[in-house]
């Protein structure tokens, strides 16, 4: 259980965030709709201010904890470049992603974020299955 | 701008604290990420403590918003409205879902870890933000 602790301190921590933004700002913490309203120039300094923050996250955890957290990438760069595409063009047209649907969609016990997190999931799950059947 | 500035403040402090819940989480971790997908294989079910703790707070969160007549620092709550289900959002999800699984990364993971100075996280954002653009390109001339 223990080895659980920090995925759901972690996870609590997103959560706590993403409730600050909607009573403070108003506004749902969908990072996918955030980084689209800033590519398409729409209240940019707030959007880029949220994002700014993102990328302190891992800096105040290093501070925190003494030492950045662990990342391993196995992925060739190609693939990481296609599956980018994917995640942006996917998450523009289904309007979403694991924070917008996941977090605060299935808090607000949305019929469309429940269907949007279950198809997700199938073709992460199958993506993945993919990748482990071609030795990667 | 100065009218914004305590929007942008707590834009700021929001953005840091979810990006600090996401690398004390493992969500940063592709090869975590990877495991939690990886049904058929040394399944790793952490990353359902991460979702199941952040909406059990956000939902928390949700009961004092409708307590609420305004945000802090904003005129009302911009939440989208209720739809129905569509293939517009089932296939995109999927989409998603598959770039999400191949790479291990989704947005706010891909984000935070531009802050780790690796090649695959800044190449990992410049595609996504590419798919964006080109997703809004393709449809704005459908529709146009």
């Amino acid at each position: 259980m223990t080895a659980y602790l920090p995925a759901l301190l972690g996870g609590m921590l997103i959560g706590l965030a993403a409730a600050l933004l909607l009573v403070l700002n108003g506004r749902v913490a969908g990072i996918s709709g955030i980084v689209g309203r800033l590519a398409e120039g729409s209240n940019v300094a707030v959007n880029a201010a949220f994002v700014a923050g993102l990328l302190l996250g891992p800096v105040l955890y290093r501070g925190l904890a003494g030492g950045w957290p662990a990342v391993t990438i196995t992925a060739p760069l190609p693939l990481i470049a296609a599956a980018g595409l994917l995640v942006g063009f996917g998450t523009r047209m289904g309007s979403g992603c694991t924070s917008g649907h996941g977090v605060v969609g299935l808090a607000r016990l949305s019929p469309r974020s429940f269907a949007a997190v279950a198809s997700f999931l199938v073709a992460g799950v199958l993506a993945v299955a993919l990748l482990r059947s071609s030795g990667l | 701008m100065t009218r914004f500035l305590p929007q942008i403040l707590s834009a700021l402090a929001c953005g840091a604290l979810f990006g600090l819940g996401l690398a004390l989480s493992g969500m940063l971790d592709p090869a975590r990420v990877q495991g939690f997908l990886d049904l058929a294989g040394a399944w790793d079910p952490s990353l359902a403590f991460v979702l199941g703790g952040a909406v059990a707070v956000m939902a928390l969160g949700l009961v004092l918003v409708r307590r609420l007549a305004r945000p802090a620092f904003a005129e009302g709550f911009h939440l989208p409205d209720t739809r129905p289900v569509d293939r517009r959002l089932i296939l995109g999800s999927a989409l998603f879902g598959l770039g999400w699984g191949l790479g291990g990364f989704c947005p706010g993971p891909a984000l935070a870890a531009l802050s780790l100075g690796r090649a695959e996280p800044l190449v990992f954002v410049t595609c996504m933000v590419a798919g964006m653009v080109l997703h809004d390109r393709l449809f704005a001339r459908r529709a146009g």
